[in-house]
């Protein structure tokens, strides 16, 4: 089964990185390269990604087979996803503990969804 | 697939068990046996199959597992020794040794998967990919790891005693075929088709094995209905909506002589019960012929024997078709008291088609969109809701 943990960043994450000292900020990034490595180690990985600033973002619209751009985040949004992991792992239990050793899940909180599949079942 | 691929693939593990029974390490034998079935693949094609291409696989493996090791300097002379050896040769309960040693305890479900469709599969790490909807570099660490995990703890080249692992694995690496197949599979390893090879594979070895035989005659039996199972658009079809003339009746017809012979003779287990249960739908020409009184008895049976939600809501299907959509409602009720399948999306769904049955059309669309929501399979969830959405209240 595969899972996304989401790191968002909102106003509580944000105050909390306040708080945090030079080391403890090092240890936090440093935190989620070990984590990286250590699911791509255990062959769990399937995909991670620290994403840019929501200010980068580019929105995209096709109107009348026309790509319309406009710059910025879609609107003044509270949370933003500031990154994810993508892991493929035998059921909520362990992605929940894989989960845990995000940094962040030590001081804010991280999001376990289960990722959609094409299973049947005969109903 | 190719007869070679076949060919391969059938002759993998018999060369692995061969070499890792000459050479004890499960690890370095099972990169040799893969970087021999690689030269096969490149090389048969024009030099021609070999007369006894296991024999070949065999002695390019082993020839190979020397050679890795040749690089280590200390090893050399015992090596040397090993390389006039003659070849090791192939012996039946060796292939079953592999098999419970790639369904090891340390391991992994998902990792006993990869592995089993590796070492006894035949499948190169690409295929497994491919086949499993994952990364290459992760299948690749998962089965490194998996290696690492039997050499740490130990892990024994000997026939099994207990085979319920391997019938497990077995039967998820069918599961997963479900799971996986989207789309256009060509150049992807049908692993539901791999599953049913691996079985019959497994059930020549062990024929007095009634489990295995009744998950033979499962995986045959479920895997008939496929080509009725889904629309030209993908969507889902219930097996009451079925064509049942796209059924493949070759299948069914082996997946029922296999059980009726089973059952007459092999004490009884979960994979015979639902083979057997999956053989009366398949005999039943239209759903209106089902028997289901004979359904009901049989998910009786299977409680008994191995009791799991699954197994009480599809028993509620039955009674429901026996003694009508209000007595499944009221059994429903009754398990769902019980929080864990209260909050499974399928619990939802049942209860739905129960009360679609009854005619409370307005209920049932309820129903029907909360369990599109808990679901998470994409063709359940379309089938759900458009369900819902033909549930609007009756015109006048």
């Amino acid at each position: 089964m595969k899972y996304l943990i989401l790191i968002q960043s909102n106003a509580q994450s944000l105050a909390v990185w306040e708080t945090l000292s030079e080391q403890q900020r090092t240890d936090f990034g440093l935190g989620h390269l070990r984590l990286d490595e250590e699911m791509r180690e255990a062959g769990v990985l399937v995909a991670s990604e620290g994403l840019g600033d929501p200010a980068l973002a580019t929105q995209v619209s096709v109107r009348d087979g026309r790509t319309i751009t406009s710059d910025g985040p879609y609107a003044e949004v509270k949370e933003h996803l500031a990154g994810f992991y993508l892991i493929d792992v035998a059921d909520l239990g362990e992605a929940v503990a894989w989960a845990a050793k995000a940094p962040d899940a030590a001081y804010t909180r991280v999001e376990v969804r289960p990722v959609l599949d094409m299973s049947t079942w005969e109903i | 697939m190719g007869d070679l691929t076949g060919l391969l693939r059938d002759s993998a593990p018999r060369v692995l068990a061969a070499v890792v029974r000459r050479y004890g390490d499960f690890d370095a034998c099972e990169d040799a046996v893969q970087e021999a079935l690689i030269a096969a693949a490149r090389q048969w094609p024009e030099a021609g199959v070999p007369e006894q291409p296991g024999n070949w696989l065999i002695t390019v493996a082993s020839r190979r597992r020397v050679e890795m090791l040749r690089t280590e300097t200390a090893r050399r002379r015992r090596e040397e020794a090993m390389l006039h050896e003659p070849a090791p040769q192939a012996r039946g309960d060796d292939e079953l040794a592999l098999l419970q040693l790639c369904c090891h305890p340390a391991l992994s479900v998902p990792a006993q998967v990869t592995l089993t469709l590796r070492a006894v599969g035949g499948l190169t790490t690409a295929e497994i990919a491919r086949a499993l909807l994952l990364p290459e570099a992760t299948v690749g660490q998962r089965i490194s790891r998996a290696k690492q995990r039997i050499r740490e703890t130990g892990g024994r080249f000997e026939p099994p005693t207990d085979l319920t692992a391997v019938r497990h694995v077995l039967y998820l690496i069918f599961n997963e075929g479900h799971t996986a197949s989207s789309g256009d599979a060509l150049n992807r390893v049908d692993l539901t088709r791999e599953a049913i090879r691996l079985t019959r594979q497994l059930r020549r070895r062990l024929p007095d094995d009634g489990e295995v035989a009744g998950l033979l005659a499962l995986m045959l039996l479920t895997d008939a209905r496929r080509p009725a199972r889904t629309g030209p658009d993908g969507t889902l079809i219930p097996l009451a909506e079925q064509d049942r003339s796209r059924w493949d009746a070759a299948a069914i017809a082996e997946g029922v002589a296999i059980i009726t012979d089973t059952l007459a003779r092999a004490p009884i287990g979960p994979f015979q019960v639902q083979a057997a249960i999956a053989a009366v739908h398949g005999e039943a020409a239209r759903a209106a012929d089902t028997d289901w009184p004979q359904i009901l008895a049989l998910y009786g049976l299977l409680h008994a024997l191995a009791p799991s939600p699954m197994v009480t809501l599809n028993r509620i299907v039955a009674q429901a078709m026996v003694d009508g959509p209000r007595a499944g409602l009221a059994a429903l009720d009754e398990a769902a008291a019980d929080p864990v399948p209260a909050r499974h999306h399928r619990t939802v769904a049942v209860r739905a088609h129960l009360l679609e049955l009854a005619g409370d059309r307005a209920a049932a669309r309820d129903c029907y969109r909360r369990a599109a929501r808990l679901t998470l399979s994409r063709p359940e969830q379309r089938y759900l809701e458009s369900r819902a959405a033909q549930m609007t209240p009756e015109e006048l």
